[in-house]
């Protein structure tokens, strides 16, 4: 038996369907660590942190958007994406991102249990990441 | 009997108004025809996210690990209703339609000896509400500077809504909005935000039921998707809000544009009668002038 090597891809931010089509490959920004979704993956539900989702399409075009958030519904057949917020890397702007960071700082000094404080921490470190990653210095 | 010339202003203040709420019927078209496209663009994200929820909701089950937006606090005594109208008035009875429905809700909630919290989403809907229950508005959202709603604008007022009940200021929340059916039927629509209630299963979907692997734990996703839920809900909501509302508009200002045109027939009818009139006598004057030589 051949193995189906393509799968269905769709993300979808709240306000628009951005991708959908035929994939080969799905690298997303998993909350426990980025993850390569394949055809034939075990059907997973994830969350997902702020990152950078690289799409390779069936024709081997290849595309790279940021996210903020969200999560994952994966099954042999396809893969969905819904991001809280989602736009491809030329449209993103460095401010965008600032935003967040001086928004979860702000949530940071009013954050009460160590839990919660702990939340917006991690949350923030991913955003760092994501500016060194997707702003050229 | 207004002179010529009192007709003849009339006429022309008319003339002037029927100008005006055309080219507002012709804004409103425009900005449906938007709205429409923006509620449809956003639908495709809703429905996966009920699928999803649907699925999960049934992994986790009623056990103790859901959390406690689904299950509430076990107690209705305070009642908070999220009541969503437009920011301009205008549109015909839009606005009313939902403050009466949030209006008798709250009505039959006070009489039952509840505690009632409302938030405004939109100008008009406060306005009206502040009337009769100014002590029980809590807060309000303003959204006229917002051109375009954006999912920001509903996440900003789920957030809201999460850290009231997080506080424990209410046990039972409601949203108040208006279903936009077709250009002219929009129809006031209650839907009940927390405890959050998981959509069912569709039947088909309850197949590819594998076993789901969750990352880090379905109790956690869970916990996750509900609040984010919550702000698609509303997101939703002020998305029918505003194509309801330039349907709304747009059928209050065509016909305010045929009424103008009625009027104006009457007021010509009655200028030409007139000036006829006149004419007549004048005639008359002429002749009988004519005749005494």
């Amino acid at each position: 038996m051949v193995m189906a090597t393509e799968f269905n891809f769709e993300l979808v931010s709240p306000e628009r369907l951005l991708v959908s089509g035929s994939v080969s490959e799905v690298v997303i920004p998993a909350t426990e660590g980025e993850m390569t979704v394949m055809a034939n993956h075990a059907p997973t539900m994830t969350t997902i942190k702020p990152g950078v989702v690289t799409v390779k399409f069936a024709d081997g075009k290849k595309d790279r958007y940021v996210v903020f958030g969200g999560f994952a519904d994966i099954v042999p057949t396809g893969c969905t994406l819904l991001a809280e917020s989602a736009v491809h890397v030329d449209d993103f702007k460095n401010e965008d991102i600032v935003r967040r960071i001086e928004a979860a700082r702000a949530e940071l000094s009013h954050a009460k249990s160590d839990d919660q404080k702990f939340g917006i921490e991690t949350y923030l470190a991913e955003l760092t990441t994501l500016q060194g990653i997707v702003v050229p210095a | 009997m207004p002179s010529l010339k009192d007709l003849k202003n009339r006429i022309a203040s008319v003339k002037a108004t029927q100008k005006i709420t055309k080219a507002m019927k012709m804004v409103a078209a425009a900005k449906l025809r938007r709205a429409q496209e923006a509620a449809e663009a956003a639908r495709p994200y809703s429905q996966r996210m009920s699928a999803v929820l649907a699925n999960i909701a049934q992994a986790v089950g009623q056990d103790d690990s859901a959390p406690r937006l689904m299950t509430g606090t076990g107690k209705d005594q305070v009642h908070l209703l999220v009541v969503c109208t437009a920011e301009r008035g205008l549109c015909g009875g839009f606005n009313s339609q939902i403050a009466r429905l949030a209006r008798d809700h709250t009505r039959k909630l006070l009489a039952s000896g509840k505690t009632v919290k409302i938030i405004c989403v939109g100008k008009k809907g406060f306005d009206i509400l502040r009337r009769e229950f100014a002590s029980l508005i809590i807060d309000r959202v303003d959204l006229r500077e917002v051109k375009r709603i954006g999912f920001a604008n509903a996440d900003q007022i789920g957030h809201k809504v999460i850290g009231l009940f997080e506080q424990g200021e209410f046990d039972v929340c409601t949203l108040f909005y208006s279903e936009f059916k077709s250009v002219i039927s929009q129809i006031p629509t209650a839907l009940q935000l927390i405890p959050a209630s998981a959509p069912a299963v569709a039947a088909e979907t309850t197949g590819a039921n594998a076993i789901y692997d969750y990352e880090p734990d379905a109790g956690a996703i869970l916990g996750d998707l509900i609040p984010r839920n919550i702000s698609v809900q509303i997101f939703r909501a002020l998305l029918e809000n505003v194509a309801g509302e330039m349907g709304a508009k747009m059928s209050a200002m065509d016909n305010a544009t045929r009424n103008a045109g009625e009027m104006i027939n009457k007021l010509t009818l009655n200028y030409n009668r007139q000036r006829q009139a006149q004419i007549t006598k004048e005639l008359i004057e002429i002749i009988s002038g004519a005749e005494a030589l």
